[in-house]
């Protein structure tokens, strides 16, 4: 197995306050890979840095085995230019908490947007392949729709599909279902696995802890920073090792 | 079964009173005597009786309607009118393309461009605009050529002709205020949206083209319409760079005509014409941008005045 994200000794901070204190972890390729712990442990943040949201401070972050925001020659690191952050952002899909769709856009033109504007897909080419996409997510008559006309569920759907659109070889997830309506959530982690089963290497931010132990291959607690526990998400939720892990579960359980 | 359901409210309404309402509950229409409102009752007849003085002050004044309608076609006077608009919309065009390129400097990291946005804000809002078109138009006594390089070579009063004075007076003035109304506008755009677009691997020009401007714009566009019109009625003062807007061409007439206060009267009819068509057409373009932010979109013009002629038909009951 070939690792898709390597993290060594990840340090990040805001200005004095350090959120991530060494972060050492390893999402295989194909695997789907969650992140769970209370909120300000630093899990949305390391997930940012996997995509050069965040610069990292110290360690290393690797995706496919390449550095993230920087070039190593010799033992000097280079800061990589805004155009070669951007091109390596292209494999790697992001779904935000808030969906962020672009509200200006339908449906369809949010999907078709990146393909055009970034890899200069045809329009008629990404037109064909956003239905597809969308039709794979459920949404198949509702490309013409803004999404403020849209559901909670349905946008953060178009926002999967978007991400899809890019073809990545790696899928973020923050917190994708915490601003969902209940009944919502379901629609949208049934698109999240579908797309675990056709493969895709997955990182999810979560705290829906049913998904976590039925579609997760690992998982990580993280707690002020630090990994506190790892290891597979049946073990680790249903017979966790570390006292901060009990109570965190004995509290979302 | 449907058929039965349907007819049973019909039966419980008592006889006399037609109720249209469905409820169950018999409910007769309220009629009650409405309060008296002595006070708009007052006001208004106060108001009216201030409007006909006004209108009789104006039957008895020594004024020349002859004037005002022989001279409101007069072709110099669309002329001037049709210049105050090429002045204008030229002006706004400068002032929204500078606005969003200094909007944009000053957002921007580095301290440098951001530094000299500022300043040029600074000195070209905390100046008049009168004084600054003169600044231009007398621009050839301290520098009598214009001398650059080998692109061009010229001497200034051939190149500072008044509508030159007029345009870079009004237009460079205009984008120091459009840069702060597109810097509103820019900030106002969610940063998720910046992220989102990030995310999927798009540059920072064209995140900016494609994702924050057509949002922003939503913002900007209704304090542009103001400006817009605030510069139809600023061209005036380009008069003092001897540029023949409406302004200068009404008030030439009125000089050789001993009809001074017609034709501003002329002008302002222009100037007011010029305005409201101008109100009507910002309706639309603020419809345009606001797509996507509403479920739907607010009627037009027309779509109001058929669902108004619609109610009116159905006897007053729709609301």
């Amino acid at each position: 197995m070939t690792a898709m994200v390597k993290s060594e000794g990840v340090h990040k901070s805001f200005g004095t306050v350090e959120v991530l204190k060494g972060i050492d972890l390893t999402v295989n390729t194909g695997e789907v890979f969650c992140l769970i712990g209370p909120s300000g442990s630093g899990k949305s943040t390391f997930l940012r840095c996997i995509n050069h949201l965040e610069k990292i401070n110290a360690g290393r972050l690797y995706v496919d085995g390449e550095l993230v925001g920087y070039r190593q020659k010799g033992d000097k690191l280079y800061e990589l230019k805004d155009s070669e952050v951007a091109l390596k952002r292209r494999d790697i899909g992001m779904v935000f908490q808030r969906f962020n769709l672009f509200p200006h856009m339908t449906a369809l033109e949010n999907v078709i947007e990146a393909p055009v504007q970034v890899k200069g897909t045809s329009k008629a080419e990404a037109r064909e392949r956003a239905r597809q996409l969308l039709d794979r997510v459920g949404l198949a008559d509702k490309a013409g729709n803004y999404p403020s006309q849209l559901s909670g569920g349905q946008q953060q759907r178009v926002a999967i599909a978007r991400a899809l659109a890019m073809d990545p070889k790696l899928m973020l997830f923050d917190e994708p279902t915490s601003a969902l309506d209940p009944e919502l959530v379901g629609d949208v982690l049934d698109v999240m696995r579908d797309l675990a089963e056709s493969g895709m290497t997955m990182v999810v931010v979560t705290h829906e802890m049913g998904f976590a132990r039925e579609v997760g291959d690992s998982l990580v607690f993280m707690d002020e920073g630090v990994v506190v526990e790892s290891g597979h998400p049946r073990d680790v939720l249903t017979n966790p090792q570390h006292e901060r892990t009990q109570s965190f579960l004995s509290k979302v359980l | 079964m449907t058929d039965k359901f349907e007819k049973a409210p019909a039966d419980t309404p008592p006889a006399g009173e037609v109720s249209t309402s469905e409820s169950a509950t018999p409910s007769e229409a309220i009629k009650a005597i409405p309060v008296r409102h002595f006070g708009r009752w007052a006001s208004g007849i106060i108001v009216i009786a201030l409007l006909v003085a006004l209108v009789f002050a104006f039957s008895q004044g020594d004024i020349q309607w002859h004037a005002v309608s022989d001279t409101l076609f007069d072709s110099s006077v669309v002329k001037g009118a049709g210049r105050t608009l090429l002045i204008s919309v030229l002006a706004m065009i400068m002032g929204v393309v500078l606005g969003i390129v200094l909007a944009v400097m000053r957002l921007s990291k580095n301290p440098v461009t951001s530094w000299v946005a500022w300043l040029y804000i600074w000195f070209f809002r905390g100046t008049p605009v009168y004084v600054q078109l003169l600044l231009w138009f007398n621009l050839a006594l301290i520098f009598p050529v214009l001398n650059l390089g080998p692109i061009y070579k010229d001497e200034m009063v051939d190149v500072m002709t008044p509508f030159m004075a007029a345009l870079l007076g009004l237009g460079l003035n205009e984008a120091a205020y459009m840069a702060e109304i597109c810097r509103a506008g820019l900030l106002a755009v969610d940063e998720g949206q910046t992220e989102a677009a990030h995310a999927l691997g798009m540059s920072h020009a064209k995140t900016l083209r494609r994702i924050v401007i057509p949002q922003a714009m939503r913002v900007i566009v209704p304090p542009t319409g103001n400006e817009f019109i605030n510069m139809l009625k600023t061209s005036s003062l380009v008069y003092v760079v001897t540029y023949n807007e409406l302004l200068r061409s009404t008030s030439a007439i009125g000089s050789t005509s001993y009809a001074v206060m017609e034709l501003l009267f002329v002008a302002s009819i222009w100037y007011l014409v010029m305005t409201s068509v101008f109100s009507v057409f910002q309706y639309y373009l603020e419809r345009y941008y606001a797509r996507g932010s509403s479920r739907s979109l607010p009627p037009t013009v027309f779509q109001k005045i058929k669902t108004n002629l619609l109610s009116l038909r159905s006897d007053g009951s729709a609301r």
